[in-house]
């Protein structure tokens, strides 16, 4: 009681929220994906979420020390990165990419720019397909690990369900949702990812204007170009597979690089669907996520400048 | 350094004014040729040949040619001389022609031949034109040569063709790709611009462009960042 009396000026009511806090929910809401991704292809998949973290701590600290700027390991906006970026690497990826991965995600594309709130990409989006691009055939090798505790059932073929799909064949909707397939390490799962999903949404994290606009942006899409007429067993495969889920609750979601008007989240979202669904159908090959979104983020500052409300008392409606 | 002699114009065409990293000019076979340490070096010394000749003619012929329809002018002179060496790569050294391709008559219009003309062949005699030209041309020449090997190094493990990298390394093939290009080139500026850095400037002060400070402005984009460089020159 005495602290609310304390007279001081304003503001007098101060939110407990801060980047760290929102940090380590983040966190909290990726461990059920993370776990699974370890459960389901084996102790490499751990080494490399450890490996890609330690690699993403590591040079924001040792950037930071050379050029004599805050320390900001603190708010575990690193921590993230590096957490995102292992899983959006294929199980087998050798620990050398998750190192390169996790210097180039915060070295050239968070700290160049200017750190935290300064970078125009998703660092572990980015950091993805510059080693897509440089390492194609180990990026794209999914064929999982033999290990220990790797519990993927099916081991036959190396594609994932939506190269399958691209091909034609048919794939299993509850081992999508499960998880059960191949895939980057932590996007087979949309069941673990809806319940990260759900932390962020009941925490007040994140706006449900992206994921939804995005999610239904890119059903519309598929629907009328997908080739599969109202095929609802399709449009659900293309949704729960590939890293569309974790892309969109996750990554699209990023603060520093999403629209901040909610106008413009709902543009955002939209542009995210179409990109999406042009790479996915009409692109070589079956996954556009990671694509569609740092081009998404490119268009950001547009799309803030044109849906940026009129402040109150200036311009609006003439009657 | 006494100004217009040659070796001020060689030192101000490789060092000073670099073309590539000081002048960002002729970006597009900066980025697009250097995927090859060989081929960087070939692009290069063909525009020195280009740059020099043209360089050369169009200094003789600018008192004759009118000011109005100056850059035809020397878009002739240039595309003579890209002619002249297309030719002639194709007849002598067909695998560079074959490599380098589109690029060659693309010299043509390459901002750095029209640049130097504009900016110093029409104003100045020949032959501290022609040493420009050779100046500007080297500058080029190593720029592009440095940055392609280093694409090709991270990119391929070689450089002139040569194994570098031990047979172990995984060449990033992002960097023989266009976004390679980009990255080296911002490292490599960034590099020459960290050695070349000047001693600290005196301490600039904001100029107040209007009565009452900074205080009375809207301009928020301003914010007292409006500084006189007159006053920082010695």
């Amino acid at each position: 009681m005495s602290e609310l009396l304390h007279v001081s000026s304003s503001p007098h009511v101060r939110s407990k929220v801060d980047t760290s806090s929102i940090m380590l929910t983040v966190i909290i809401a990726l461990l059920p994906a993370a776990l699974f991704g370890i459960y389901n292809f084996g102790p490499h998949a751990l080494l490399l979420i450890l490996v890609t973290i330690a690699t993403c701590v590591a040079t924001e600290a040792v950037y930071e020390k050379i050029v004599h700027k805050k320390l900001t390991v603190k708010d575990y906006s690193a921590v993230v990165t590096g957490l995102l970026l292992a899983l959006n690497l294929p199980p087998k990826a050798p620990w050398w990419i998750a190192v390169i991965g996790g210097v180039f995600a915060i070295l050239v594309v968070k700290q160049l720019f200017g750190g935290l709130g300064q970078n125009f990409m998703n660092p572990a989006l980015a950091a993805r397909c510059f080693l897509l691009i440089s390492f194609t055939g180990r990026m794209t090798d999914f064929t999982v690990p033999g290990g220990a505790w790797g519990n993927i059932v099916d081991t036959v073929s190396g594609a994932t369900p939506l190269a399958a799909m691209k091909s034609g064949e048919t794939v299993d909707l509850l081992s999508l949702f499960i998880g059960n397939i191949q895939g980057t390490i932590g996007e087979t799962s949309a069941l673990a990812i809806l319940i990260g999903a759900a932390i962020l949404l009941l925490r007040g994290i994140i706006d449900f204007r992206i994921p939804v606009a995005y999610l239904l942006t890119f059903s519309v899409f598929a629907l009328i170009f997908g080739g599969h007429g109202l095929d609802f067993y399709y449009l659900l495969c293309q949704l729960c597979g590939g890293g569309l889920m974790l892309g969109a609750w996750f990554m699209a979601t990023d603060y520093v690089t999403s629209p901040i008007t909610s106008k413009g989240r709902i543009v955002y979202g939209i542009c995210l669907g179409i990109f999406t669904g042009l790479f996915r159908i009409f692109g070589g090959s079956a996954e556009g996520v990671s694509y569609a979104i740092i081009f998404c983020n490119l268009m950001v500052p547009l799309i803030e400048r044109f849906t940026m409300p009129a402040a109150f008392g200036k311009g609006g409606k003439k009657a | 350094m006494k100004a217009n002699t040659p070796a001020e114009r060689l030192f101000n065409g490789i060092i000073k004014e670099n073309p590539t990293f000081v002048l960002v000019l002729g970006m597009c076979p900066t980025l697009a040729v250097t995927t090859a340490a060989i081929n960087g070096i070939g692009m290069g010394l063909t525009t020195t040949v280009v740059l020099a000749m043209s360089n050369l003619f169009i200094s003789l012929l600018r008192k004759i040619i009118p000011d109005k329809v100056r850059m035809p002018a020397y878009i002739v002179v240039v595309a003579s001389f890209v002619t002249i060496v297309q030719l002639l790569l194709q007849g002598f050294i067909p695998s560079l022609y074959d490599s380098l391709g589109l690029y060659i008559p693309l010299i043509v219009v390459n901002c750095i031949i029209l640049g130097r003309a504009e900016a110093y062949a029409s104003q100045n005699g020949p032959v501290a034109s022609i040493f420009d030209g050779i100046g500007m041309g080297l500058g080029f020449t190593m720029s592009i040569t440095i940055l392609a090997a280093f694409r090709e190094l991270i990119g391929a493990g070689t450089v002139f063709g040569f194994q570098i990298m031990p047979a172990a390394y995984e060449p990033a093939t992002i960097f023989i790709l266009a976004p390679g290009a980009f990255f080296v080139l911002a490292f490599l500026a960034a590099v020459r611009a960290k050695i070349m850095e000047k001693k600290p400037k005196e301490e600039q002060k904001p100029v107040h462009c209007m009565e009452g400070g900074c205080a009375s402005c809207s301009n928020e984009a301003c914010s007292g960042k409006f500084y006189d460089n007159t006053v920082v020159k010695k």
